[in-house]
């Protein structure tokens, strides 16, 4: 029996206080009041120090892109569950934009399989893809992705333009019970563009996209969620208009869902200075405004869930001219400690962070979440006062492409647990892992 | 006496008002050398100066060269299609590998707004924007800024109107930049479509008509118009266009009587402009070309450290 010992143990409405969690076969066997200097039972074969730390669920990251199969030189699925492991994350949802698309089982059964291989012990629960080949013509087979283990569909990197199609998704998509998470680009609106439209792309001279790009096609699909009543997943919110449109949404009883990325509420398309590719994503990062409406939106719940949309990229695609260069961040290894700054500045709680970080993906997801006796031990112990240096060149994701690189942040994963097993395991020498 | 207080000529806005002035004065010593019946002179004997054109332009590559000859330099142009540039190599691999064959200054036009910055930041020698997208076009803007000196004595107090695409033009970028830093004021006139994102933020008034941002103007710059932009949606019409904001002789009438008109080629004749109005009196667009090589010799003769004159 492992026990993780004397943290703060944070399960929002659930637990918050100083416990012991004790673990045994891959469960959690107990959370108890701490057993102030009593020596430990002889079952116990293992203690983890954790005073001073943050005990919380699994975090879960429920938008990321692992680049296998396909793209292996940007990302491994091995090499994406290190980084997640090492960002606190016990399970990852990667995107089906690969190369094959993964809109069949096949795909969906080799990326759990590939992630079973790696050894890393992350969960990797795919998200199947929308329609076939991601092409937005036809829908792809949910029956089976779903008993191949897709948690979601989504045809995330493309929007699906076509109306009718999005709904039939939609509809379809509820008889499996898959959420449907929809990235929400007009395409007319933001062909060409580079960046956000706004004072930065005028004086640089790169064609903006508007932020009406987003908020018209997140304003059509809360109507097509209205309509059929499916699950509908909001990835990647960057705009104010959208932050609105799903506050008013939620307040209607629509059942929509949304996330946002850590780069949307630290930067905004000032972050892009001289043409940093680095800082080229998408949806683009917006102004001050927006960055404060998606602030605002993470601490009074409209928007549910932070995501890290970990988009690893090689150089190749990043050291070329800004409007050839590739969108994305590599994610993984800053999202938590870009998200404690929140709580940091008091914009959302400890607990207001778990939910978004771990509560609310599984919820949406539809996984089993919070720590529960009896439940899957997947547990991330979190020093919220580290201070650490972003190394971008030391990130064990092969996408070294973030803006954050050489940033001061405080707070880290120091302990990763997953069914039992530490995954990762970042304490200090001496701070704990006796026996 | 100074030389430059920048490395690399990327945009209006990193040159400071005594750079201008001194890429400006420079410019007129060496125009003269241009008039001279033997126009070439030593100064940059044994330097090289490679230029890249990923974007067609023959008068510009034409004018950095002949610049680039004037001085004695080697020059050596290499266009989208001649080289590497189309067989997958990096911009920056290509530049890189050109560096070890040591050149002095590279001159780079792109269709791509940062391309010179990105080349600026992996190479070691100074980068010349010779157009970047919608971004910047410094050495018209320079030129721009010469051939109004030379015929007005003066920027400072001007009003320069620019009209046309705005939005998606780099001349009108730099211009805004430049002619604000010399003292000028700049009013800008387009139909909607053709405005980017808070202009204004860039210093200069903003009118959707063209007859307002004429009245009382020192100087009109007109835009070329490209009619591809009509797929775009940005105008109804090239007919429309020429009517509602093209120069005619009639509109130049609201300028001031002495009013300069400029265009930075290549010309639409009858769309952008009347072809009285390109080829009267008041149009300096051939001076425009004329003083463009000898802003483009005081740049690679600045660039590569030269001072100004020590009995200036
Ligand atoms: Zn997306």
């Amino acid at each position: 029996m492992v026990v993780i010992r004397g943290g703060r143990v944070v399960d929002p409405g659930h637990l918050d206080g100083i416990y012991d969690i004790y673990i045994s076969e891959g469960r959690i066997v107990d959370i108890a009041a701490p057993s102030a200097g009593a020596a430990s039972s002889p079952a116990v074969t293992e203690e983890i120090q954790a005073a001073g730390k943050i005990v919380t669920p699994g975090l879960i990251d429920m938008h990321v892109h692992l680049r296998e199969p396909g793209y292996e030189y940007k990302e491994t699925i091995a090499t994406g569950c290190l980084a997640a492991a090492c960002g606190g994350f016990t399970a990852v949802c990667p995107m089906p934009n690969t190369e094959p698309v993964n809109d069949r089982a096949e795909v969906c059964r080799f990326m759990i399989s590939q992630a079973a291989a790696s050894g890393v012990g992350v969960r990797v629960l795919p998200i199947g893809a929308i329609s076939r080949d991601q092409e937005g013509k036809d829908l792809a087979e949910f029956a089976g992705l779903k008993e191949a283990g897709a948690v979601a569909v989504s045809d995330d990197g493309k929007p699906v333009s076509d109306d009718l199609l999005m709904r039939r998704a939609m509809e379809y998509a509820k008889g499996f019970g898959l959420p449907v998470i929809s990235h929400c680009e007009v395409v007319s609106l933001a062909a060409g563009g580079a960046m956000n439209e706004g004072l930065a792309s005028t004086r640089l001279g790169l064609a903006g996209i508007p932020n009406a790009a987003e908020r018209i096609m997140v304003e059509r699909d809360i109507a097509l969620c209205e309509l059929t009543g499916a699950a509908l997943h909001i990835a990647h919110v960057s705009a104010r208009e959208s932050v609105r449109a799903i506050r008013e949404a939620k307040k209607r009883g629509v059942p929509v869902t949304a996330e946002t990325a850590p780069h949307f509420f630290m930067l905004t398309d000032e972050a892009v200075g001289e043409y940093d590719t680095a800082a080229k994503v998408n949806p683009p990062l917006r102004s001050e405004a927006d960055r404060e409406a998606v602030c605002e939106g993470l601490a009074d719940g409209t928007i549910d869930a932070i995501a890290s949309d970990h988009a690893p990229h090689s150089v190749m695609e990043k050291e070329v001219e800004f409007d050839l260069a590739a969108n994305g961040i590599s994610g993984l290894e800053t999202s938590l400690a870009l998200s404690l700054s929140l709580v940091r500045r008091n914009l959302i709680s400890i607990s207001r962070l778990v939910e978004a970080m771990s509560l609310a993906p599984a919820r949406i997801l539809g996984l089993p979440g919070g720590l529960a006796v009896g439940g899957p031990a997947d547990i991330t112990v979190i020093d919220p006062d580290m201070a650490w240096r972003v190394d971008a060149a030391s990130f064990r994701s092969l996408g070294k492409n973030t803006p954050f690189d050489r940033w001061e942040l405080q707070g880290k994963a120091v302990l990763t647990m997953v069914g039992g097993r530490v995954v990762y395991y970042g304490l200090a020498p001496g701070a704990g892992r006796c026996r | 006496m100074g030389g430059l207080s920048t490395k690399h000529i990327l945009e209006m806005a990193s040159l400071s008002c005594d750079d201008i002035t001194l890429i400006l004065d420079t410019a007129v010593n060496m125009k003269e050398i241009s008039r001279r019946p033997v126009k070439k002179v030593p100064t940059l004997r044994g330097k090289t100066v490679v230029s890249f054109f990923y974007e067609s332009s023959t008068r510009t590559r034409v004018s950095f060269d002949l610049a680039a000859k004037r001085l004695s330099a080697d020059s050596v142009a290499l266009t989208a299609g001649a080289s590497s540039m189309t067989k997958g190599e990096t911009l920056v691999d290509t530049v890189r590998n050109l560096e070890v064959m040591s050149p002095d200054i590279i001159v780079i036009r792109h269709s791509s707004a940062g391309a010179p910055h990105l080349l600026a930041r992996h190479v070691s020698l100074p980068v010349i924007n010779a157009g970047d997208g919608m971004h910047a076009h410094p050495s018209q803007a320079l030129l721009d800024l010469m051939t109004v000196r030379e015929k007005k004595g003066r920027i400072a107090g001007l009003r320069l109107a620019i009209i046309g695409d705005i939005a998606r033009s780099r001349v009108a970028r730099c211009n805004i930049a430049g002619f604000r830093k010399m003292g000028a004021s700049v009013v800008v006139a387009a139909p909607p479509t053709m405005l980017p994102f808070g202009i204004d933020s860039l210093g200069a008034e903003v009118t959707h008509s063209a007859d307002e941002a004429i009245d009382g103007a020192d100087v009109i710059m007109m835009l070329r118009i490209q009619k591809e932009r009509l797929a775009a949606h940005l105008f109804s019409s090239a007919r429309e266009y020429a009517r509602t904001f093209g120069l005619t002789v009639e509109r130049v009438k609201r300028a001031r009587p002495d009013a300069l008109i400029m265009h930075p080629g290549p010309l639409n004749r009858g769309v952008e402009i009347a072809p009285e109005v390109a080829d009267g009196p008041c149009s300096v667009i051939l001076d425009q070309v004329e003083n463009g090589v000898a802003v483009r010799m005081a740049l690679f003769y600045l660039v590569l450290g030269g001072q100004r004159d020590g009995g200036d």
